[in-house]
């Protein structure tokens, strides 16, 4: 028997052999950009080189037909270079001017949308849910469709006060990430424990590491080695999920959705922030989800027509107060938006700055 | 032909409206396509039901001990039979994409034949840890789809507890406010620690990413356990005349009220003439005003790297942001480069032997003080690494002489 085939360790590939010509001649000697549409972005080299950028939306979870479907577009209408953005945009490289509108009417016309450039809602970036992950509570791919069906004209404009950038996230790792929007399962109840399984499925003593407040404990149930939860403790994250099954923490029925707003990745103006717990309670709601939908456009409504240029969604909230934006979108301020985790004193209003 | 296609009439209220589907993708996938059609299934199932069908387990590739995530389904008949058998595996190669995600049509093309061959035919560009995601394997296809993909120079991310996967933006590959050679650092480091990605031995997950300014579009802040950012140390440019152009293209109350006021520093000062001072020792390198006026204002010439550690998401604690432990560090030469290697392996080095099982460095630094890090690793305090002075006067200082001629020693 001869000896298995042993992994090329390579790493990560070299982009260089991939990169676009005028992309890899210029590299680190680009002089300025701008954005002639929604959609296009025009940069210029210091040696008065220039390349067109058409970014088009996609569905990420794409099978090889389309993918194919865009390699033909890159080659016959571009230059046979493409990229993706991080929230799953196609970006295709041309080296002159003309290319661009052909290429443009055809992607429109193949159904991918031109756009997600400069003030627009881009692409939400999204994880796995049922399709592939083995702890989410609700969909990804298809909540993601969902929404930006509804969100198709902002993406195809820049008619935003800043760019937004939504994320979702099908349990409460969010690994979605931060978000100028993010809509975030929330479970409501408790996880229910199968005592059955518990012994034979689960490491005890790293499910009892893992719970943030320390509301497990192991526990003899019905004879047989078990957890057991102090359920006035527990806050309902699902982290002991994970590690063990059988502490089933998704309900069809209690575990919510949540919308959070104002993170921000970037340091333009103020520091990075993170999102914010606005909204709670949307039901899970498969196959279009449509109370969030209603959520989230209520929001970028409002962000729309009150914020400033440049204003991100933290930005702009940082401006008018929390009590004008719970006013402006007409969302309820209830107990569970103070802040009670550690360290979440610095939350409070430490001051006589009151909006009135 | 594949097998009869099963009900779908959640999934398919999913095939209308403007955004491409994917649905409609697997369904033309399940044409000729067993496993997609008995995919299509489950997913459905779960549209109805509310329930995640997935569990995970042990496959993997010869010599590797991560990079696949492998997916069983637990939707069993009354025989405990998989009710959807032909996907009863789902399992997913994750595979690093070239740095700045750079593709020829070519090798997407082949990425697809491989996947044809071997996998579903569903790859997802880009998943949230960076990796091309090859979607949908049998136990038996993964060692020969990812042999394939490997003879073709590319290998296997980071999955568990191990170096991850890193990211880095476009870059200076397509736009002028780079500052450091992205994919240069981004490859670096990601390969100076394969042996920790392919052989997951680390107390938990540890992500580099590297953005080439502060706009900070990989959010290395927030997702990585060593974001690498780009930055200046010198003056930044001004071209005057662009600068004129821009107020008289887009008059003064614009400049005034997207750009002075809007200065975090208040760095900025438009002057009579419609010219414009900056204060480069107020200056913090937020990008704002390099954004907005794009064409008159651009990076000095000293460029380096800011460096934080320890950003992550809410498990365990709480979401962290990375802190500043290197407010500035050149990376133009090999010297340069191989110094950012040796602080990221003195960092890894530390985690590994200081963390606690499943906690990220962030939480590992939040319980130990970062004061007790940076002398693991060897790096000197610096005022850059904190927003301000500690505000509580309970805590021992006998050292303070010593610690204060150190300060003056680095000075001197």
């Amino acid at each position: 028997m001869s000896a298995p085939r042993m992994p090329d360790e390579c790493g990560v590939p070299d982009p260089f052999p991939y990169m676009h010509p005028v992309l890899k001649s210029n590299f680190g000697q680009w002089s300025y950009h701008d954005r002639p549409r929604p959609g296009v972005l025009r940069h210029v080299a210091k040696n008065g080189d220039q390349v067109w950028t058409v970014r088009a939306g996609t569905q990420r979870q794409m099978d090889v037909y389309t993918i194919r479907k865009l390699c033909d577009i890159a080659d016959q209408l571009a230059e046979g270079h493409v990229r993706f953005t991080m929230r799953s945009n196609i970006e295709f490289m041309v080296s002159s001017e003309d290319k661009v509108n052909p290429l443009i009417e055809k992607l429109t016309a193949e159904g991918f949308p031109v756009g997600g450039t400069g003030p627009s809602v881009t692409m939400i970036s999204h994880t796995q849910g049922w399709l592939h992950c083995d702890i989410p509570a609700t969909d990804a791919s298809g909540v993601v469709k969902a929404l930006m069906d509804e969100l198709h004209e902002e993406f195809v404009k820049e008619d935003m006060p800043n760019r937004v950038h939504i994320t979702t996230s099908c349990c409460q790792i969010n690994c979605g990430g931060q978000g100028d929007i993010a809509i975030n399962i929330q479970h409501t109840k408790p996880p229910k424990i199968n005592h059955e399984l518990v012994g034979n499925a689960c490491e005890r003593p790293t499910v009892v590491a893992r719970c943030p407040v320390a509301a497990i404990r192991p526990a003899v149930v019905n004879g047989k080695p078990s957890l057991e939860i102090d359920e006035k403790k527990c806050v309902c994250c699902g982290a002991c999920f994970p590690p063990c099954p059988p502490m089933q923490i998704n309900d069809p029925e209690f575990s919510k959705l949540a919308i959070w707003v104002g993170g921000k990745h970037s340091n333009a103006r103020s520091k990075p922030m993170f999102h914010k717990l606005v909204a709670a309670g949307l039901p899970n709601n498969p196959p279009r989800w449509p109370e969030v939908s209603a959520a989230v456009k209520n929001i970028l409504a409002v962000y729309k027509e009150d914020a400033k240029d440049w204003e991100r969604m933290g930005d702009w909230v940082e401006r008018i107060g929390w009590p004008s934006f719970f006013q402006k979108t007409g969302l309820p301020f209830t107990k569970y938006h103070i802040d009670n985790w550690r360290g979440g004193r610095v939350n409070l209003n430490a001051s006589a700055h009151i909006r009135f | 032909m594949a097998k009869k296609m099963h009900d779908t009439p959640n999934l398919d209220q999913l095939e209308a409206g403007p955004w491409p589907s994917f649905v409609t993708g697997l369904k033309r996938l399940a044409n000729d396509n067993d496993m997609m059609v008995d995919l299509l299934g489950q997913l459905e199932t779960s549209y109805q039901t509310k329930k995640g069908y997935w569990k995970g387990g042990t496959v993997g590739v010869i010599g590797y001990g991560g990079g696949v995530i492998p997916r069983f389904t637990e939707l069993m008949d009354d025989n405990h039979k998989p009710i959807f058998p032909d996907a009863a595996e789902f399992h997913t190669l994750r595979i690093m994409p070239p740095a700045g995600n750079h593709y020829t049509t070519d090798i997407m093309r082949q990425f697809c034949d491989v996947w044809e061959k071997y996998g579903s035919g569903l790859i997802a560009f880009h998943g949230q840890s960076g990796d091309i995601m090859f979607q949908g394997c049998t136990t038996a296809n993964v060692q020969p789809a990812f042999d394939e993909l490997n003879e073709m120079g590319f290998d296997l991310g980071g999955a568990g507890p191990a170096v991850r996967t890193g990211m880095s933006c476009v870059g200076a590959a397509r736009c002028e406010q780079s500052c450091i050679d992205e994919q240069r650092v981004h490859r670096t480091l990601v390969n100076a620690f394969l042996d920790d990605m392919h052989r997951p031995a680390l107390p938990y997950k540890f992500k580099f990413k590297v953005s080439g300014c502060a706009n900070d579009c990989m959010n290395s802040i927030h997702r990585a356990d060593m974001a690498i950012i780009g930055t200046w140390r010198d003056a930044m440019k001004v071209d005057q005349d662009e600068v004129k152009a821009f107020v008289a293209s887009k008059g003064r109350k614009y400049v005034v009220d997207n750009v002075i006021t809007r200065c975090p520093t208040s760095a900025l000062s438009l002057n009579d003439d419609d010219t414009l001072d900056v204060d480069n020792k107020a200056c913090v390198r937020c990008m704002h005003c390099l954004n907005v006026m794009n064409k008159a204002l651009s990076p000095g010439d000293d460029k380096g790297a800011s460096i934080l550690v320890g950003g992550k998401r809410t498990l365990k604690i709480g979401d962290l942001m990375g802190t500043v432990i290197v407010p500035f560090m050149k990376l133009e030469d090999d010297d340069d480069f191989e110094a950012i290697e040796e602080l990221a392996g003195e960092m890894i080095d530390f985690f590994a032997e200081n963390a606690l099982e499943h906690e990220r460095t962030g939480e590992m630094i939040e319980r130990i003080g970062l004061v007790n890090f940076l002398e693991g690793i060897g790096v000197e305090v610096d005022p850059n690494m904190i927003s301000q002075p500690r505000m509580n006067s309970y805590v021992r200082m006998d050292g303070w002489d010593e610690e204060a001629a150190k300060w003056a020693e680095r000075q001197a």
